[in-house]
């Protein structure tokens, strides 16, 4: 499974255009804060829609401004970990992981609570309430749930970003660990070199909007 | 424990059913008002804020006056409700709900408005990613989390409700078992020689209903709230 991105929208003070495609493994997109990295992630995602452009994965078109083709978020199969975790604070953590499972359709699922709940450690915090749990437990359960939605498409934006170093040496080897396990594209945002160095299959630098370099590592 | 005649009891439950039904009945209302203004930019939109709050601040015998107007039987809202509903409002206990809706509409929406601009948004994009159509995302991640505003406006519509006077008074009189609410009973009876020991027993009991309204708003806000929280 690949995504291809190529679009441009207008945010506030500079234009965004970026061209790149996504394969299996972690694609790093560096840059720092500022630099319009988080938009890319929400113009994936359709929070917000690019001026022009297309987004399409294997083929199936998610946007395309030539062909009046815009499927809203909720059809797009594109999971979404933002910085703050954003669990829902009204339900408890074991109904944030089921809440976009039990979304999808069961012929499209391929995670399952029980293996997921395993994978990040969780088991223990189901019926706790979200803000009870610490930022690092929080960032974990969000994790799953985007997971539990069997998306094609993982983006991750900067979410080590309000954890403390031990918090950040505690969910890391998940990431490593969904890398490998999962066999789809994963849009990793950060501006740190380290978490680059220790992360990306494929690095794409990010400046004011654009794409200005893009290597293996 | 007031030892109440059997008019001054009429005059209780009457309010009771007043304040219950105008409540009921603003919910819906109040809700798709205050949703409006709390997330939709519309031409218009400060004038329609405007009349929701004119009750608020227009003297209650004025707001009475525009609903005689509007509502009477030959006002055009009143012919249009009765021919289409066959609902009358002029000298009836609907006519008595419908002025204390008026009047509670603005504490309503006000409550619930800021409730629900209180509700993080990017929890709702959060539950879009995941799969939730828009209004899968309002009925489990908007409306659940003003609960506590749609409470809090609900029990200040019934309060105000309970106790409205001047538009009541204004736009359907005062007829015992019909119109006569609690508060346009205590001012009958005190029009009345040596009316003001009973009126005092009345007015006890005023006190006693708004005060079990407030103390279970809160009571029912803090339990949401540290559900949520």
């Amino acid at each position: 499974m690949s995504f291809d991105i190529d679009i441009t929208a207008r945010r506030g003070a500079f234009e965004i255009a970026a061209t790149f495609r996504a394969d299996p493994g972690i694609t790093v997109l560096f840059g720092p804060s500022g630099a319009g990295t988080t938009s890319i992630l929400d113009l994936i995602a359709g929070i917000l829609t690019p001026a022009r452009g297309r987004i399409a994965v294997d083929g199936q078109v998610l946007f395309d401004s030539a062909a009046r083709i815009n499927l809203p978020p909720e059809r797009r199969r594109v999971g979404y970990i933002f910085q703050d975790a954003r669990l829902f604070p009204h339900l408890s953590v074991r109904a944030n992981l089921l809440y976009g499972y039990n979304l999808t359709p069961p012929e499209t699922r391929y995670a399952e609570l029980d293996h997921v709940v395993e994978v990040l450690g969780i088991g223990a915090l189901l019926k706790r309430a979200p803000l009870s749990l610490s930022g690092g437990e929080q960032q974990r359960v969000a994790i799953g749930r985007a997971i539990l939605a069997s998306p094609r498409l993982l983006l991750m934006d900067e979410p080590l970003a309000s954890l403390d170093e031990a918090r950040k040496q505690e969910i890391l080897p998940y990431i490593e660990r969904l890398r490998d396990e999962l066999k789809i594209p994963i849009l990793y945002v950060t501006h740190l070199g380290s978490e680059v160095e220790r992360l990306a299959d494929v690095v794409v630098e990010i400046a004011a909007g654009r794409v200005t370099g893009q290597r293996q590592t | 424990m007031f030892d109440l005649t059997p008019a001054e009891l009429e005059a209780l439950r009457l309010s009771v059913k007043v304040g219950l039904v105008s409540m009921l009945a603003s919910l819906p209302v109040g809700f798709a008002l205050a949703y409006l203004l709390a997330r939709r930019e519309f031409p218009g939109k400060s004038l329609v804020n405007g009349l929701i709050l004119l009750p608020l601040v227009l003297p209650p015998v004025v707001t009475g006056l525009i609903l005689l107007m509007l509502f009477g039987s030959q006002g055009p809202l009143g012919k249009f409700f009765a021919e289409t509903f066959g609902v009358t409002f002029a000298f009836r206990w609907t006519g008595a709900a419908l002025a204390a809706a008026v009047m509670g509409l603005p504490l309503m929406v006000r409550a619930m408005r800021l409730s629900i601009e209180a509700v993080d948004r990017r929890l709702e994009f959060a539950s879009r990613t995941l799969g939730a159509k828009r209004w899968w995302t309002f009925v489990t991640i908007t409306l659940p989390l003003s609960l506590p505003g749609i409470m809090a406006g609900a029990i200040l519509s019934f309060a105000k409700s309970f106790g409205e006077f001047g538009a009541t008074i204004t736009f359907v009189s005062n007829i015992p078992g019909e119109t006569q609410t609690l508060p346009i009973a205590i001012y009958s009876i005190l029009q009345t020689p040596g009316g003001d020991g009973p009126a005092w027993r009345l007015a006890l009991v005023s006190v006693a209903v708004s005060m079990v309204a407030i103390v279970g708003a809160e009571w029912v806000e803090r339990r949401i709230r540290s559900k949520s929280a």
